[in-house]
Formats: structure tokens, sequence, C-alpha cells
């Protein structure tokens, strides 16, 4: 992201020379600090009210904030996530223009054990991001990334808001799970004292080296960096939203602006995600059900962002990622990011015609009846989008892996659709269309248990799950909830031709011949 | 140490797939490549027997390798097709000369007929951009049902980050369909049954069966994104070789709002041929050669589609304008 951010050395005025003269576009009085754009020059004031006016313009326009609401700000110490932050700060500030009323808190996921830090260089991040947050007043919860294997299976299945409240059962489920744990809020109200111990407890040395060691142990079986990136993409959301339950939080704010949901889309493109782009970009995802993941920020290009913290000095930390120091070709996210930003030198408005491009996507249409609605992947809690016709490039995937295998002969077909043969395995079953589902799901096992787990996630999240060496490392919470969906099909299919169909037939019951 | 073949565990494997990473022998390889073909036409009910099937050939390897691979398989699964080549001569000197000879050879190798249109005989004059047209007219000629290309996976993958780049919803949704149904009188029914087919497996395959092909590809690029597009997905290839099929995936699945307005699929006013304008690409150039405009042939004038359509005059600052420049 570090291009990207960057970008502002060569777009402030010159102090010197013509443009010293040149007013702002907007209020035609005061000398221009900045070009926004081409033919965009603002003063610093004018600036501002343009960045502060389209945040509550994108929270006002969807309207999905309820005053009172606890709402978490997931920040990363990057400059956008700091700039919402800041504009969160602002909106509920004494003279706000249009008061914010939410109740804001803010979030933090320590992932140096991935980057092999030191505890000492651990504790020296998380007590800077501490000090960050304690100066908003704002509760804060800073979270190592090993408190994901604590979590409780039931944070991989949505909650539907139906009943009066859902989210109370699981929620005392997880917070007696939880009670050991090292996660902090910080009322700004404690006394110094008090605040000062609470900032202790957050001593990484408080994590059992064992977590921190089969967190390592689980990532060096992904052979990949794309993997790594998706795979710890999925769990730290998977942590963000189990927080947001426990803590009371009904909505989770992502500060994701425009330029890195352009790369984002593409980059998903390129996984496999194309199912799933309006979720991972729109403006509301809802995929979590009682905690919905807004992204207030959308609208903001990382060059507007990176202006606006350095002209009103918003405060943001450095914190590498897993992408750090990278090359370009180390991971396909890594590599649709420096290519957007390449493409965009030339052609400016690239990220803003991808990002366009998302906005007229949907996620296809969803079954409000829960026992019939579309399963969701184990992973990323999108709707499976594996359940494809014959043609298709996931089935010409699984062909290919299968002509390929040991022992497959040629299968015997003709142009006649009624002598098809489903798939390229021989197949002498009568319906086809169930071996074939079986063949699907069944071909790959790993890790030495029979473990049915790819026919339980997306496309994309098997292409990642293929790129483990073995999958025993897992979180115990992710293993659990696929061991109940396996044995949860296993019984559908043992009762299937017990159950009716809508119209009263019995479907697969033959007759007595 | 040899590496054995991962499918009949005999031979000796000679390559490694592109598309799933097994080590193959030669003779395994071959039957993959088409069977995984066969597979594709097939499930995707892409022809009925009798039909008359043109194969688009342009001398290049996707177009050589379809027409071989189509003869086999027509054969060994019996589909009783009417095959044949169909190619277009543009008369544009160079590329062309060489890849119609080797069109001519290929001929003879397969032992199909081969029908050679060529612009001059179609319309009178010669452009690149509208070979498609000339395909659908010079097929119709022949009593053709429908024509197959050789476009790959390489291909339509590469359409669907070039149409995201460009902001093209109507062309992404469109872009990943295997067949295209006749589009009125004059358009046959198009398909691609190497759509799943890695265009680096095809040159391999090209290569083992010892295919006679014309190698330099086609230089006309149409806009500047496709070439950024391919560059991408090249790379993309490298880091993973499943991201081909993984956009192709995409492509398939991406769901486009009701509430977006897609242009409607016109057709020319003049001649009916299929047309996002008011007259097609192939009417506006005869128009431009007739009243004396050749520039009108070029760029977008679409503004002044319904002037030519009802034979109205252009203005003068019009005319002056899409006049050839003085020297
Ligand atoms: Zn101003
Ligand atoms: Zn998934
Ligand atoms: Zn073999
Ligand atoms: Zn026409």
């Amino acid at each position: 992201m570090c291009q990207v951010d960057e970008e502002y050395n060569g777009l402030l005025e010159s102090p010197v020379a013509s443009s010293a003269t040149k007013k702002c576009n907007k209020c035609k009085e005061t000398t221009a600090a900045l070009v926004l754009k081409p033919g965009e020059s603002l003063c610093r004031g004018c600036f501002k009210e343009h960045f502060v006016h389209k945040f509550r313009a994108m929270l006002g326009k969807n309207r999905i904030i309820f005053p009172g609401e606890k709402v978490l700000l997931a920040v990363s110490g990057g400059s956008s996530s700091c700039a919402m932050l800041n504009q969160v700060q602002e909106g509920l500030g004494q003279n706000a223009h249009k008061k914010l009323r939410f109740k804001p808190g803010i979030v933090y996921i320590d992932e140096g054990c991935l980057l092999g830090q030191s505890t000492e260089k651990r504790q020296k991040t998380m007590a800077q991001i501490n000090s960050l947050f304690k100066m908003t007043g704002f509760p804060h919860h800073i979270i190592p990334l090993e408190m994901v294997l604590n979590l409780p299976p039931s944070v991989l299945e949505p909650v539907h808001l139906a009943t009066d409240d859902p989210a109370g059962s699981y929620k005392e489920a997880v917070d007696h799970f939880m009670q050991s744990s090292p996660v902090h809020s910080v009322d700004p109200r404690v006394d110094r004292s008090e605040l000062s111990a609470l900032t202790d407890a957050t001593n990484p040395q408080l994590i059992a080296e064992a977590q921190t060691q089969t967190l390592q142990e689980l990532f060096s079986r992904v052979k990949t960096l794309t993997a790594k990136e998706d795979l710890l993409h999925t769990l730290r959301r998977h942590l963000l939203v189990s927080t947001a339950r426990t803590e009371g939080y009904s909505k989770l704010m992502l500060g994701e602006n425009c330029t890195r949901l352009a790369v984002k889309l593409l980059a998903n493109i390129a996984l496999g995600r194309g199912a799933q782009l309006a979720v991972d970009t729109a403006f509301c995802d809802p995929r979590y059900g009682d905690i919905v993941a807004v992204k207030p920020m959308r609208d903001y290009t990382a060059k507007e962002i990176s202006l606006y913290n350095y002209m009103w000095n918003v405060p943001y930390v450095f914190i590498p990622s897993l992408e750090t120091k990278t090359a370009d070709k180390s991971s396909i996210q890594r590599l649709t990011e420096s290519f957007v930003v390449k493409l965009q030198v030339d052609f400016p408005s690239t990220v803003s015609t991808i990002y366009r491009t998302g906005e007229k996507l949907q996620t296809a249409s969803v079954t409000e009846d829960i026992e019939r609605a579309p399963l969701k992947c184990l992973f990323c809690m999108c709707t499976l989008d594996t359940a494809l016709g014959e043609t298709s490039a996931f089935q010409a995937t699984l062909i290919s892996e299968q002509l390929s295998n040991v022992g497959t002969t040629p299968m015997q077909a003709s142009l006649r659709p009624d002598t098809q043969t489903k798939c390229g395995a021989p197949c002498d079953q009568q319906d086809g269309e169930e071996h074939c589902q079986a063949q699907a799901v069944c071909c790959s096992h790993k890790g030495g248990d029979s473990m049915n787990l790819e026919s339980l996630l997306c496309y994309s999240c098997q292409q990642t799950v293929k790129d483990m060496t073995s999958v025993e490392f897992l979180p115990q919470y992710i293993m659990s909830e696929a061991q109940r969906r396996n044995r949860r099909s296993q019984i559908r299919h043992e009762i299937s031709e017990f159950l009716l169909t809508e119209d009263g037939d019995s479907p697969s019951i033959k007759a007595d011949s | 140490m040899p590496i054995q073949c991962s499918k009949c565990t005999e031979q000796r494997a000679v390559l490694k797939r592109p598309k799933t990473g097994q080590s193959l022998c030669k003779e395994c390889f071959f039957i993959v490549f088409e069977e995984e073909i066969h597979h594709t036409i097939v499930s995707a009910q892409l022809f009925k027997p009798g039909e008359t099937v043109a194969i688009g050939a342009s001398g290049g390897k996707d177009s050589t390798v379809l027409a071989h691979v189509m003869k086999v398989l027509n054969e060994r699964y019996k589909y009783g097709l009417n095959l044949m080549l169909l190619s277009v001569d543009e008369g544009i000197t160079g590329y062309r000369d060489d890849s119609l000879e080797t069109v001519k050879r290929n001929q003879e190798q397969y032992d199909l007929p081969l029908k050679i249109v060529s612009y001059e005989e179609l319309y009178g004059w010669t452009m690149d951009a509208i070979v498609k047209q000339a395909l659908d007219r010079g097929a119709k000629l022949l009593n053709v049902d429908k024509i197959c290309t050789g476009h790959n996976a390489d291909d339509l993958a590469e359409t669907v980050l070039m149409n995201v780049l460009r902001g093209d919803i109507a062309r992404l949704r469109r872009c990943t369909s295997i067949s295209t149904s006749s589009g009125g009188e004059d358009v046959l029914p198009r398909c691609k049954p190497l759509k799943y087919a890695y265009e680096k497996e095809i040159v391999l395959y090209a290569y083992f069966k010892k295919l006679d092909y014309f190698s330099t590809e086609c230089i006309y690029s149409p806009n500047a994104y496709r070439g950024h597009a391919r560059a991408f997905l090249k790379d993309l290839e490298s880091v993973r070789p499943s991201a081909i099929m993984a956009v192709l995936h995409s492509g398939e699945n991406l769901s486009i709002k009701e509430s977006v307005k897609m242009p409607v699929q016109g057709t020319c006013g003049r001649c009916g041929y299929i047309s996002s304008q008011a007259l097609c690409k192939a009417c506006v150039l005869l128009e431009g050669l007739n009243r004396g405009l050749p520039k009108l042939g070029i760029g977008k004038h679409h503004r002044l589609h319904e002037k030519l359509l009802s034979q109205q005059p252009l203005s003068n600052a019009e005319e002056r304008k899409l006049k050839a420049v003085d020297f």
C-alpha cells in the first residue's frame, strides 16, 4: 500500500512560484493548498469540509447505523483506518455540525506472530497502538491473532435476527469461553493507575506460547503467500466478528478505501471470488447476520486520505504485514496491487472504473427459507458457488484432475443428451448427477484423517486449501464445525429417500420393480 | 531420475500439465487433452448430429488444433458432423499470405473442405475489424449451421479482465458464454470448444502432434487495455497456474444488478447484422467510401448514423472532418 500512500508528494501546491497566488476553487478566497485532481484546487479549510462531508454523507445515505448503536471500528494502524477513526472522533466532537450519535469502540488485531516477531517487538507495537487509542477516549480492544484459536464453532454460522435476542445464548457461550483470555476493553473513565494495569495485561507473554506455535505451524503448512494472505483474511474476519459479538457491538466498521477496494475486486476475480464481489466491496456486508460490516471509507481514494492525514496531522502507525517487503509476483494479491498502481499512472481513471464495475454487481439472490437456504462456505461464509452445471470452469477443472489420474479411461458418449455420462470418471450409477457431486467433493483428503473439507468450501477457499500441505493445524472451531456439517449432510443423505418434496412426491423411492 | 506418467504409471512423463501440474507421457496427454474438449462439447451440447459446422481457420495454433481435435473427436465419437474449414482473406499482405498457405496445407492434412472468402468477394474492400462479420457471411453462402472458433481459456480470461478494466458491464456479462445462439438472419450460432483449454497446452499439443501452424500472433489489437490485461493474466498464471480457470469461474458467476441498464443489442438499420449502433461497422465504412469520406469508417461517429441511414446530406463542418487530409 505504500506506493499509493506516498502519492501526495507532488500534489501539494508549491508555496513558491505562480501557484502561490492560485485561489481555492470552492471559497474563491483563500489560497489553494492542494490539487485534488486537475482543475480542483482547494484550501485547507475547504478540503477538510469536503472530506468530512463525504464521511457523513456515506453514513447518512445508507442509514444503517442507528443512534446509540455500538459500533466496533477495526483499526489496523494504517492511514486509511486511522483516518476513519479520526472522522468518528470529529463527528462525535462538541462542535460537530451534524453530530454522529453511535457509540464507537476500537479493535486492533496483532499479527506479529506470523511475522516471526519477538515478544518485545510485539509488546512495543501494541503499546504504540494502545497510546494511539487511549487518546480517543473510546473503549478499545487489543487482541493478538492467537485468540482466533479460542473461538467457538458457532462463529461460523450467521446469526439471524428473527427472534428478540438471538445473540443472547451465543453471547453467553462465548463470554464464558473468552473469560480467561487476555482481551480487554478500556473504559475511558477509569483512572490512570487502573489504565496502566490494563495496558500491562495486553502483554503478549500472557499468550500461551503453545498457541503462537500452533498458529505458526498452521501457516508453515501453507505453501503460497497467496493462500497465506487469504487464510489470514478469513481468520481475522472471524476474530473481528466474534469480538464484536462478545463485546456487544452490532456493527463492524472497516477502513477499506476506494483504491484498496478496486485492488481487492480485481484480485478477487483472479482468486475465483466472482460470485462474492458484491458483498466484499459494497458498503454493507450482511453475511454474518447480526453483525453487519460497513465500509464508510469506500469513496475516498488512497491519495485523498494521505493528503488529509498529512495536512491535519492524523497519527498513524506503520505496521508490517505478510506482504511487506515482498516482490510484485509473490502473491496474486500483491501482483494485482502493483498492476493497478502502475496502470493508474498511465490511465488515471483505472481505480474509479474498476470501482464502478463493482457498484453494478450484486450477490446472487438468497432465499429466506432457512431450511432451503443455500449452503455457506465454512471459511468465508459466502454462499457456496460450487453447485454448478456440467459446463463450468469448476467442473472443467475437476475433469482435468480426474482424467490425469491413474486408471481413468476415456468416457464413451455421443452427442445425444440422453446417453451423456455426467463426469469424466466411468460412471455406472443411474443417478449420474449425485455421483458427480460425490466425485467432485471427495477427491482430496488431507492431513491423515478423511475429513471431507473441500465440499464445505467455496471455489476460492478450496484453492486456498489446495495450497496447504496439511489441514491438521486449522483452528479447532473450524474443524469441529466441519465435522458437524459433514455429519449433518451424511444424515441428510441417509434420510433423503424418506423426505417428501414440495408437491408430495417422494423423489427417490423407486417402485417395487 | 525420469518421472513416471501419473496416469498410466508406465511411460516416462514428458511434460508437466500447465493446467493441473500433473506429469504425463505423450500418449496420455493427447488422451486427456482431447477428452476434456469432448467433455466440453458434450456437456454444453454444442452440436447436433448432422449439422454442418464451419471451423474458423486462421492458420494459427488455436484454430489448427481446433480443426485437428474436431476431426479426431468427430470420428472417434461419431458426432455425425459435416466439418469444413472456413477462412477469411483479409487482404492484408504479409501476415495473411503465410497464414492462408498454412490453412491450405491443413486442408490437405485433415482432408476437410476449405472455403476462403475474401473481403473483395464480399464487400469490395478490406479491413481487419470486420473479420467476424465476414465469417458469418461466408458461412451463410455455404449453408453452414454453426461456426466454431479457436478461443481458448486464456483468451476468455483476458477478456474478462479487460472488460473489468474498461468497465464494460454488458460485455462482461456475455464474454464467458460458451456459445451464442443465432442473432438474427445473418448471424450464425457460434461456439468455443476450446473454452477450457489452456493456451500453453494447445501449444504443447500442436508441438507433440507436429501440427503445422503459422505462429505469428495477430498484431491488430483494437484497444490498449487488451495488452495490459494479457500481460496481467500471464503474470497471474506464473504466480498461480489455476488463476486462468479462477478468472473464468469468476466471470461465469458474476451477478449484475437488475437496475443496471444494458445497451440493447440492436441490428444494423441497413443490412440487419447485429450492431450496437444504428449502422454496423461494415455499412458505415461502405457509406464513407460512397460519399468520398474515408474517415467515416475510422473512429466513432455514432451521432451521424441516423443521417446516413436516412440518406441525409452531412453539414459542411461534418464533411470537412471526415475528408482525407490534404497534403
Ligand atoms: Zn477554500
Ligand atoms: Zn469461501
Ligand atoms: Zn501415460
Ligand atoms: Zn450493416
